[in-house]
């Protein structure tokens, strides 16, 4: 058999795993010959359910927030546009989030996404490098004149999300099994994903901690850090942010930044 | 840290010796407790690649702290190796790497595919037996087996639907992989079931015509009943619940021809308590002894 004619098996069988109406591929046969129909089918079932089942391990919050008839009818439509490119379904569904924000269904909860966004950090910090988190000795050990020249480096689990609406709360609330209370959306909130050892934490930032973190985290001076959550809130209180940001795991290691 | 210059230079030579017919279980995270309180036993585990080809976090520990105690078999799912395509090299170097960290006591891949393209679509595909796929599977293993510089043991289907186009049995297209590329074969008997029901052929001629000297592994499991267009009898290889008595009785057959292997229980959806799962396993283990004390040295070989 040529090569060509090699390929197309596979070419012809993977067409029809995604759309329900095509027939089952010419080449492929049930019991002595017969049409494949349903036991093509089999296969079809097999890659749609498994990657909703995929996409429900990773956003566990946003399953129990809309049921799971909602979930899966929205997961189903997304696989359809976005399958895995990676083996890896850890990786899986990274562009998720922004789906669920352009999903039509999906509009009455805008909060959804965000939702969606920590639980993916979420997966990530629990998979990242472990990493050895920045102990609070060695930030008392600098001298006080050379604080504003301090570089942070960030703690490969570590990261931020931010959003208009109350995500955190909302994350909280369902990734649990508890009944949840009645939660007012609109505030906004900031998180701070961290895993320091082995669990994954999320914390909710003070006003201003998410620009502090985030400026820490893309290598600026803490100086520069502290003038930049300053600008955003003006009580921001630059003593208990660093101290929160290290409880949490969130750097690995401290340099001088005009020391290179 | 060394730098690496080809693929194979990382991994170290040394792997653990044969296991002998001892019966494993499916590594799952839920039970690692449970596990470890128990401390060491006879048995091994397997676990799925792919769950630990993260960079680190609690997957890493709990596999650390099983392979401390026991020895470890490492399944891969999604290689692909019966597609048509090369193998993702970025997959293969992931792969290598967890047998260099953990050196497996067995090493096993699927006669299967699941990426095409850049699509990967999770599951475990089928292909037609031809000359040329039987070429293209054989460059797959020669690759794989040089990238870990071991063999590997390729695992048969469970498939529901066949190809027009195959001009050979699968039991020689298996044969000719194993004598081609070397590699040991890890026979899933619940499969052999499964594919019997649905193609309406013998599993007992099936398992008389399979090439069990280079067998290295046994998988069972639970499958789970269905009906294709016809109303005829589907079974879906669903790994969700305890094994068929009829796999048993398979099971049994193959110990008393091929002597003890090696054996797994499988079980990955709807996933029972440990000893559940422990007790399936002591069964295996039943077998597998009687089959030690019984079976003639002659025997062992025949196939």
């Amino acid at each position: 058999m040529p090569l060509e004619q090699n390929q197309a098996f596979a070419t012809a069988f993977a067409r029809g795993l995604l759309d329900p109406t095509r027939p089952a591929p010419p080449d492929v046969t049930g019991r002595d010959g017969r049409s494949a129909g349903r036991r093509y089918d089999v296969y079809r079932n097999n890659v749609t359910v498994s990657l909703i089942e995929a996409l429900a391990a990773i956003y566990p919050a946003v399953q129990r927030i809309t049921g799971p008839d909602f979930f899966r009818a929205m997961a189903r439509c997304h696989i359809r546009k976005s399958l895995p490119t990676s083996p890896l379904l850890f990786d899986y569904g990274r562009d998720f989030p922004a789906f669920i924000e352009s999903y039509e269904h999906a509009r009455e909860l805008p909060w959804l996404a965000d939702v969606a966004r920590i639980e993916r950090g979420w997966l990530d910090a629990y998979h990242a490098r472990d990493a050895a988190p920045l102990s609070p000795a060695q930030l008392a050990a600098v001298a006080p004149d050379r604080l504003a020249d301090l570089v942070f480096m960030p703690h490969p689990a570590a990261g931020i999300v931010r959003s208009h609406f109350s995500a955190v709360t909302i994350f909280a609330a369902n990734r649990d099994t508890a009944p949840v209370e009645r939660i007012d959306g609109s505030t906004p909130e900031d998180a701070l994903i961290t895993r320091a050892e082995f669990d994954v934490t999320v914390r909710h930032l003070p006003p201003g901690g998410a620009i502090f973190a985030a400026s820490l985290m893309s290598g600026r001076p803490l100086g520069e850090a502290a003038a930049s959550a300053l600008d955003a809130a003006p009580d921001f209180d630059l003593a208990s942010n660093i101290a929160g940001l290290i409880e949490a795991g969130a750097f690995t290691s401290i340099a001088f930044g005009d020391a290179g | 840290m060394a730098t690496k210059t080809n693929a194979s230079t990382a991994v170290p030579l040394r792997f653990p010796a044969p296991i002998g017919g001892v019966a494993g279980t499916s590594f799952k995270p839920e039970h690692l407790a449970a596990i470890l309180e128990a401390g060491r036993q006879r048995g091994f585990f397997e676990v799925h690649a792919e769950n630990y080809m993260g960079a680190g976090g609690p997957p890493h520990r709990a596999l650390e702290a099983i392979r401390r105690d026991h020895p470890l078999s490492l399944h891969g799912v999604c290689m692909s190796i019966g597609g048509p395509q090369p193998l993702d090299k970025a997959h293969l170097a992931r792969f290598r790497s967890l047998v260099a960290r953990y050196q497996p006591a067995l090493v096993s891949e699927h006669l299967a595919w699941s990426t095409h393209e850049t699509s990967f679509f999770n599951d475990l595909l089928p292909l037609p037996y031809t000359e040329a796929t039987l070429r293209c599977v054989c460059d797959h293993i020669d690759e794989v087996q040089e990238a870990i510089r071991r063999p590997i043991l390729l695992e048969n289907p469970s498939t529901y639907v066949a190809f027009r186009g195959s001009t050979m049995s699968e039991t020689d297209f298996i044969r000719g992989v194993a004598q081609r590329t070397g590699c040991g074969l890890l026979l899933d008997v619940n499969n052999v079931f499964v594919s019997a029901a649905n193609h309406g052929f013998s599993a007992l001629d099936y398992l008389a015509d399979f090439p069990l000297s280079h067998v290295a592994e046994i998988h069972l499991a639970g499958h789970a009943e269905q009906a294709d267009d016809d109303g005829a009898l589907l079974l879906i290889d669903s790994h969700d619940g305890p094994v068929a008595d009829a796999v048993w009785t398979l099971f049994e057959i193959v110990i008393g021809r091929r002597g003890p292997v090696p054996t797994l229980i499988e079980w990955d959806s709807k996933i029972p308590d440990w000893p559940v799962l422990q007790a399936e396993a002591a069964a295996a283990q039943v077998i597998l002894d009687r089959g030690a004390s019984s079976t003639l040295p002659a025997d062992r070989h025949a196939a």
